[in-house]
């Protein structure tokens, strides 16, 4: 399946045709324009790399969105980590936007769970387009009870636009799901490892988001409120999302530089959506490091770390009897 | 000339009542004229329909906890625009109105109190102040609302009100939501009761964090209680609402509010509920000849 583009990659997408054109015409009259090609391939993926090293929040945000972004059971089929889904949160239904399940990454048993969002209208309207009900955060949170009584560490992908606004999320408390597995994952003696893949849409995100590292891939984002949603909040029209995107400080070098993500992990040229298999890679490599470090502790100084991290996040003005002071242990200095 | 004329209708013309300022007001839901003296002694609850309007943060102090008990804590702390925010009117002059507006430098006003015989960490959160959303002020006091609560044994009461995450504050913001629920996790370890009370409105960040987190979860009656708004929740699904979607009795009736708690019985049932899960230690002896000497 070709790669679908975004309207930023418009000049890449016209060179690509130029070079789809040689390439059928050298078939065509089998003559050699071997080195026309090369060049022609060298001059796209510089232009992309151009285009991509200087993407705006708003272009990240696309990125992020992007159709064929890999998803979390992409991933799962990726990491070859004999996967078993397990299903359901014994209370009511069986959400499909969270999926979760017992795993072996690199032989270390483990338990992931994660956002899904859907490829097609059949699939995107099963898990509704990776918004997940409360039973889907209950699941999670079976799932990572689960876990912690059997020591496996938690794993959790998020690429949610949010937690699903509608009557049926109301009317089964879909703002408790969230405000328990907060609470939760803040008990679990386990190591947590959080991965933010897509997009990262604020509650819904958060309520698996708790962990000992929070980690993003470079052209992910993570925010408050979605861009169109400030947008039409403070400009009173969603077209302005872009001037949003970047009031919001929603990239992941942002979050990085603000102390609110631990890592972020490179995608390959172009997205990840370019090469999955790279991105899988990379991404567990990632993952596996942090849980070697993070199984160095011992589980209560994991649990007070982990408060600890959370703990500090927030940048406030505070009057005291001398002079004035600022918390912003949380913000690293900018480079 | 035409047959039938367009009827005539009289003109009558009402002179507006004479209604200083600041002396009469409309009950929004029953459209009653009330005193405001009048209003204010019934709690600030319409005595014709039982409407509970919005309270500030004297009053709460002064209906729910006993006179001079309350003692303020974290009065210090005020909001930084971390973000440089821009937009059509930027953060800095939204927090200077609201400054100026109540009086107050952050929406949620924390400390000591105590309710009948309890001590309590008490807190008010107060929708006049920026709709009392949520960002690192108000998460910070209430964190150390409950942390300071929980060293010192005292169970939580937490009046809340929000219409969400401060946006200006972006991810520091939705920080607060796990921040708040961490230490509520220390608290409820700690086997000290914590009883939030919903007033209207009570959503989003706040609503999915530390609002839904009580032993006991009691709410104002009319009380509009939600996770995403209920404009958010037609647009995105185009589903009609039903009735009384997103109200206290909607919800006590779903399962997720204990009880819906009229104003005038408020602290009376704050009391009953803490002479159970937090009883006062009956008086030693010796405390009582002290206290008759």
């Amino acid at each position: 399946m070709p790669v679908s583009l975004l309207p930023f990659e418009k000049p890449v997408a016209e060179l690509e045709a130029k070079l789809d054109e040689l390439r059928r015409f050298s078939e065509a009259q089998d003559i050699d324009v071997s080195a026309e090609i090369q060049q022609m391939e060298a001059k796209i993926a510089e232009m992309r790399r151009r285009i991509y090293a200087e993407l705006t929040p708003w272009q990240i945000v696309q990125v992020a969105r992007h159709p064929q972004r890999p998803y979390t059971r992409d991933y799962l089929q990726l990491w070859k980590c004999d996967f078993v889904e397990l299903h359901g949160d014994r209370l009511y239904a069986d959400d499909a936007a969270i999926v979760g399940g017992l795993a072996r990454l690199n032989d270390h048993p483990v338990v992931i769970i994660g956002t899904q969002k859907g490829r097609d209208t059949k699939s995107n309207v099963e898990c509704n387009f990776g918004c997940a009900f409360p039973e889907g955060y209950r699941k999670a949170l079976r799932l990572m009870r689960l876990a912690d009584k059997f020591g496996l560490p938690i794993i959790t992908l998020i690429d949610t636009p949010g937690a699903y606004p509608g009557v049926q999320s109301e009317e089964r408390h879909i703002a408790e799901a969230i405000a328990v597995n907060l609470r939760e994952m803040f008990r679990f003696r386990v190591p947590i490892v959080v991965c933010v893949t897509g997009e990262g849409g604020s509650g819904g995100a958060l309520g698996i988001g708790v962990g000992d590292r929070v980690i993003i891939l470079q052209y992910a984002y993570y925010s408050v409120i979605s861009p169109e949603g400030c947008a039409a909040i403070l400009w009173k029209d969603r077209t302005y999302a872009d001037r949003a995107a970047q009031a919001l400080k929603l990239t992941a070098p942002d979050l990085l530089r603000a102390g609110l993500v631990d890592e972020v992990i490179p995608e390959p040229e172009g997205g990840a959506h370019r090469d999955p298999a790279q991105m899988a890679d990379r991404l567990k490599e990632a993952i596996l490091r942090h849980l070697r470090e993070l199984e160095k502790q011992t589980e209560a100084e994991r649990v007070a770390l982990r408060y600890a991290k959370f703990r500090r996040l927030g940048v406030y003005h505070e009057k005291t009897e001398g002079p004035a002071s600022q918390n912003m242990a949380s913000v690293r200095p900018s480079s | 000339m035409p047959i039938f004329r367009k009827k005539q209708y009289a003109v009558v013309k009402v002179r507006k009542r004479d209604m200083p300022d600041g002396l009469w007001l409309k009950c929004p839901a029953c459209e009653e004229v009330l005193y405001k003296k009048e209003l204010e002694s019934a709690l600030g609850v319409c005595p014709h329909c039982q409407y509970h309007f919005q309270i500030g943060r004297a009053e709460r102090i002064a209906q729910l906890t006993e006179p001079g008990t309350f003692e303020e804590w974290d009065a210090d702390l005020s909001s930084v625009d971390v973000l440089e925010f821009a937009g059509d009117s930027t953060y800095v002059t939204k927090l200077t109105e609201n400054i100026r507006k109540t009086g107050h430098r952050e929406a949620v006003t924390c400390g000591r109190a105590r309710i009948g015989p309890h001590a309590v960490g008490f807190g008010v959160m107060d929708f006049a102040f920026l709709g009392a959303s949520m960002g690192s002020v108000v998460g910070e006091k209430i964190t150390r609302l409950i942390e300071r609560s929980t060293q010192g044994g005292l169970p939580v009461v937490l009046i809340c009100a929000s219409g969400g995450a401060r946006m200006y504050e972006g991810m520091f913001s939705l920080m607060q939501m796990a921040k708040t629920s961490a230490a509520l996790a220390r608290h409820a370890d700690a086997r000290l009761p914590y009883i939030p009370v919903l007033t209207h409105p009570t959503t989003a960040g706040v609503m999915a964090s530390f609002a839904t987190l009580g032993d006991v979860i009691l709410a104002e009656p009319g009380a509009l209680i939600g996770f995403a708004g209920p404009r958010v929740i037609r647009e995105t699904t185009q589903q009609e609402l039903p009735e009384g979607f997103q109200r206290s009795e909607f919800l006590l009736r779903h399962g997720l509010i204990d009880i819906v708690v009229h104003r005038r019985n408020l602290k009376s049932t704050l009391v009953a509920l803490l002479d159970c899960l937090h009883p006062v230690p009956a008086p030693t002896p010796e405390a009582v000849v002290a206290a008759s000497a």
